[in-house]
Parts: C-alpha cells; sequence; structure tokens
C-alpha cells in the first residue's frame, strides 16, 4: 500500500491545470501590455471587483458538491442589501449617511439573517420535497427577487452609512483592500471547513451516493439543509459587500451572478454531478472570467470576446471531467 | 449444541396482503458462515431487512445472544453489532477507502480542533490500512477515490467497513454479484477472514457452487418459510436447489 508520490499526485489534480491556465492568461496578458498589467491599480481593482462573486462563489462550492445547484444567490444578494439597507434607513430617519458602527452591525447582521432565511426554505424544500435544487432555487431566484423589488419599490436604496461605504467599502489595510480581505477570510474559513472538517467530509459524501450516506447514519437532510442554509447567508453577507461598496442596495445588475458563481466553481475543478470539488479550485476558477475581463480591457481585445472565452473554457472543462468519470466507472 | 448468537423463530412480515415471510426461522452461530438461499420472492431479502433493523417483523421473536431483543431501526441493530454489506456497493466513489471505511464515523483530532469538528486523517489512515492488512484487502493506493478502483477493490472495501465496526455478525446481500471471478474470489477470502476472527456472517447467493465454497452451514427459504438446513460439507448444489424449488423438504426445519 504504498502511497502516490507528490508529482503524480499534483499532475492527477484539476487543480494544478486550472492553476497554469491562469498563469498562463496572466503571462500573456502581461506580455502583451507589461505597463498596464502588471500593476498594483489593476491587481487591486481586479481583486475589488471579483471578492463579491467569490464569496457567493464559496456557498456554491458547498452546494455543487452536494450534487446540487443554488440558482438564487443573485437574488438573494439583492434582496439581502435592501433589506439591510433599509433597515438601516429605518433605524436612522429614513437616512443612515451619517450613523454610526452601530447601525451598520445591525445592517450586517440583518443581511446575514435575511439571506439565511432563503437559504434555509431552499434547504428545507430540497431536503423534504424530493423537488429537484435546480427547480427549487429557480423558484426562489425569482422569488426573491421579486420580494427585494415590492420592498424597495423597485428602485435602489441610498442612504448607507459613510463609515461603512469608506470602512469595507473602499478603506484598505495595508495597500489591501478592505473587501478583498473580508473575501480572502471567508475564502479561508470556506476552505478548511470544506476541506478538513467532518462537515466537509459529510458534503463529500453525499454528492458522491446519497444513499450509502443516509446508511451509514449521516444525518443527510439535515446536512442538505445546513449547506443550503451556508450558501444563503453567504449570498446576504455578498449583499452587504456589493452594499458597502456601491454605496447603493441595487435591484438590478445581478441577474447573472448566479450563472457567474457556477461557471466558476465548475471552471475550478468542482464537478456537477457532485463528490469532487474544492474552494481553492473555486478561487482559481472565479478568477479566470475576472482576468479575461480585464485583459481584454487592457489588450483592446473587444470586450464581448469575454463570454464567448469563458463559454470555451467552461464547457471544456466539464467535458474534461465528465471523460475522466466515464472512464473511471468502465473498471 | 452451542446456543446460537441470532435465532429468529416463525417471523410473519405482511406488505398488504402479500405475507413475504410466513413463520420463517433462521439461526446463525458465531465464528461460522451460514448461507441464506432461496428463490426469488423466497423472503430472503425481507429476513435480511427485519434482521438488520430496516423492517419490522409483524410477529416472531429474535433471539441476539440469549436474549430476546426488538430492532426499530438499523442503529438499533449497529449497537448490538450487526452491519449489513448492500449488493449495489453503498460506497461512495469520490472518496478515498480510508474515507470511505470511516463514513458516518469519522474520527476527531483531539482538543479544540476536534471540537470545531476537524477531522484526524492521519490516524483514520493508519488504522484502516492496518483493518485492510488484518482481512487480507490489498490497495495499491489507500488514498484514490474509490471509484478508480476495481470492482472486487471497492466491494472489498465495503465489507471491510461493515466487518471492522460489526462486533458480532455481518449480513451480506449477494456481495459478489457485480463481479468477476478473480475479483469474487478476493471477497469471498475476505469473507473466510472474517468468519475466522469469531464474527457470524450471513452471506445471500443465488450462486450455489459459491454457498457450497464458503459456507459452513446453509438454510434455505421458500415461500416465506425455512424449509431446509444442511450442513455444506455433506450436502450438494442438487440438493439445495431441490430444496430451493419444493422437491425436497425436511420436517425439522
Amino acid at each position: 500500500m504504498s502511497g502516490r508520490t507528490l508529482r503524480q499526485r499534483l499532475l492527477g489534480a484539476n487543480t494544478l491545470w486550472i492553476a497554469l491556465v491562469l498563469l498562463v492568461l496572466i503571462a500573456v496578458f502581461g506580455a502583451i501590455r507589461p505597463d498596464a498589467v502588471l500593476t498594483t491599480f489593476t491587481l487591486q481593482t481586479t481583486l475589488v471587483e471579483t471578492s463579491v462573486l467569490l464569496v457567493l462563489s464559496v456557498g456554491m462550492t458547498f452546494v455543487i458538491i452536494t450534487s446540487g445547484i443554488d440558482l438564487s444567490v443573485g437574488s438573494v444578494l439583492v434582496f439581502s442589501g435592501v433589506t439591510s439597507a433599509m433597515t438601516m434607513n429605518a433605524l436612522n430617519g429614513g437616512n443612515a449617511t451619517a450613523a454610526g458602527w452601530g447601525t451598520v452591525l445591525v445592517g450586517l447582521v440583518t443581511a446575514l439573517v435575511s439571506g439565511a432565511a432563503w437559504g434555509l426554505l431552499n434547504g428545507l424544500l430540497v431536503a423534504r420535497t424530493g423537488i429537484p435544487p435546480l427547480i427549487v432555487t429557480l423558484g426562489s431566484f425569482g422569488a426573491a427577487l421579486g420580494a427585494g423589488q415590492l420592498l424597495s419599490n423597485g428602485s435602489n436604496v441610498s442612504g448607507v452609512p459613510d463609515v461603512l461605504g469608506n470602512g469595507l467599502g473602499t478603506g484598505t489595510w495595508f495597500g489591501v483592500p478592505n473587501l478583498v480581505l473580508l473575501a480572502a477570510v471567508v475564502t479561508a474559513i470556506g476552505a478548511l471547513v470544506l476541506s478538513t472538517t467532518r462537515f466537509g467530509r459529510h458534503t463529500y459524501a453525499i454528492g458522491s451516493n446519497e444513499e450509502a450516506a443516509r446508511r451509514v447514519g449521516i444525518g443527510v437532510r439535515r446536512h442538505l439543509v445546513a449547506v443550503y442554509l451556508l450558501a444563503g447567508a453567504l449570498a446576504g453577507l455578498a449583499g452587504f459587500m456589493a452594499l458597502a461598496y456601491f454605496r447603493v442596495a441595487s435591484v438590478t445588475g445581478h441577474d447573472t451572478d448566479n450563472l457567474n458563481a457556477i461557471a466558476g466553481v465548475v471552471l475550478g475543478g468542482t464537478s456537477l454531478f457532485g463528490g469532487a470539488g474544492s474552494v481553492v479550485g473555486t478561487v482559481l476558477g472565479v478568477f479566470i472570467p475576472a482576468v479575461l475581463r480585464k485583459g481584454f480591457v487592457i489588450v483592446g481585445v473587444n470586450v464581448y470576446w469575454q463570454p464567448i472565452a469563458v463559454a470555451v473554457v467552461l464547457v471544456a472543462a466539464v467535458w474534461f471531467d465528465q471523460s475522466r468519470r466515464r472512464a473511471r466507472n468502465q473498471r | 449444541m452451542v446456543e446460537p448468537l441470532l435465532d429468529a423463530r416463525d417471523l410473519v412480515k405482511r406488505y398488504g396482503g402479500v405475507e413475504a415471510l410466513r413463520g420463517a426461522s433462521f439461526t446463525a452461530h458465531a465464528g461460522e458462515v451460514v448461507s441464506l438461499i432461496g428463490d426469488n420472492g423466497a423472503g430472503k431479502s425481507t429476513l435480511v431487512k427485519c434482521l438488520s433493523g430496516a423492517e419490522q417483523p409483524d410477529g416472531g421473536t429474535i433471539v441476539f445472544d440469549g436474549r430476546p431483543v426488538a430492532l426499530p431501526g438499523p442503529a438499533a441493530a449497529r449497537e448490538l453489532g450487526i452491519e449489513t454489506v448492500y449488493q449495489d456497493l453503498a460506497v461512495a466513489p469520490d472518496l478515498d477507502p480510508a474515507a470511505n471505511l470511516f463514513l458516518g464515523r469519522e474520527l476527531l483530532k483531539p482538543g479544540l480542533l476536534g471540537r470545531l469538528g476537524v477531522l484526524d486523517k492521519k490516524e483514520m489512515r493508519r488504522r484502516a490500512t492496518g483493518s485492510f492488512e488484518e482481512l487480507g484487502v490489498s490497495l495499491q493506493d489507500v488514498d484514490v477515490p474509490i471509484g478508480a478502483l476495481s470492482g472486487g477493490q471497492r466491494q472489498s472495501v465495503a465489507v471491510a467497513r461493515s466487518v471492522v465496526w460489526a462486533g458480532r455478525l455481518v449480513f451480506m446481500d449477494e456481495p459478489t454479484a457485480a463481479l468477476g471471478v478473480v475479483q469474487r474470489q478476493r471477497v469471498l477470502d475476505v469473507v473466510k477472514r472474517v468468519r475466522d476472527r469469531g464474527l457470524a456472517v450471513v452471506l445471500i447467493s443465488h450462486n450455489m457452487p459459491e454457498v457450497l465454497a464458503v459456507s459452513d452451514r446453509v438454510e434455505v427459504l421458500r415461500l416465506g418459510r425455512r424449509v431446509a438446513r444442511f450442513t455444506a460439507a455433506d450436502t450438494t448444489v442438487e440438493e439445495l436447489v431441490g430444496a430451493m424449488t419444493g422437491a425436497l423438504s425436511q420436517e425439522d426445519a
């Protein structure tokens, strides 16, 4: 029973290949425009623009590893942003711009609870009714957005506290944007939970073979509820982050967040069939579209090529995963 | 004779108007492989479900280790040291053998990390390697997904998992059904090793030569009732088939 060598293990890992793709992309853009690509400013803006999506994608990674899907994250983000901003305004006579950290804290909790509530609803429906996750979350995708727009009367909610905008939104810590720091912390915790804890192990087991997990006594339903709840709460947090960054709770512009998160997760080597994947891969997968977009802008390629390039990489990634599984299951 | 480890008497199980078990009895001793055979619909699977807690019998008694027991669920059976290996490979193909062995019974690190739910992967791998060696399950790699192993190795891991956790008795529902010749032999070797450790092994199989090769005793079910009992060394495939089809029956079964 010899272990495999480090080299074999690395070559077998999807993550390595994705990291290579990302490095090649950066190298190519860097070679074409070294003056514009490899700068602190480019790095900072790319990171900031990606951090909200990254937080969504961490939750999505857990969901997809259970062989589920969550289409509702973008709408839950909107809903949570709206409830959070409206709560903060209500506490300050209709405009929270001058409010202090106490208000911000209430806003954060409101966003988290709003997100978690939608996650709980998703989880209960998926785990208890047997309705496919695709349909359950397609429902909450529409419902959460509708609910957010009802609450805000269909318009954006402004009045975000300045301390929140200046602190979390655009503030930095030793040159690193606070938004990026928060996303990094969330990602690190997510990666550790998934790869080192019993919760993570059970997440893989349920996605790999739900019946086997049930037979060994894992509380499958309970675990599924917890995973969707986690994805919802992270969508709530992402809503709060977007609120801080844009200083407004926007009810538009998040229609494709769900698909971007799914694309990042899948590009990162997480299998749509469940049972395999990693948060580290998701980080790389989320940055591939981001780097493509940024690179195309800098290099001067028409930016409409970006979704096409992402689509090609995405389909290739899933094709690769599928043929790998087929080869394995034929044994 | 030694007192049996498991003694089920006159079990009755009805599904609506259908009587799957009509007073079925079954006996298993520690340190023996006993095969449970019967034609399709004879009630083998129902009997095993009743004895492993997956179903509740409508009548009859189950005596385990000399005491009458009730098995309201699989957890209750597990507490008594009864495990079941299912024919359809109830493993998680994306997890490695050690993770599968400890699935649902993960070891946590000591101290604060353990309280946070952090797994002790090293210890699990160490113990798993030991258990696989002890049971003669040979794996080239302990850290590849189990789906990348051959069918025989996969089933050996499934068998090993039940055996490691079963203190007393293991039900194996057609553990070799999906396997090739070499792989089948490997699983049967594991079955014998388990018996030699003093556990009772109940094997359900349709393969008569296999039944005779690996069992110490054979019990035959027909139409929801035990119709014959044989010592494997003193019987033939013809006798077993005769008992299954009703051509042959024993008065005292």
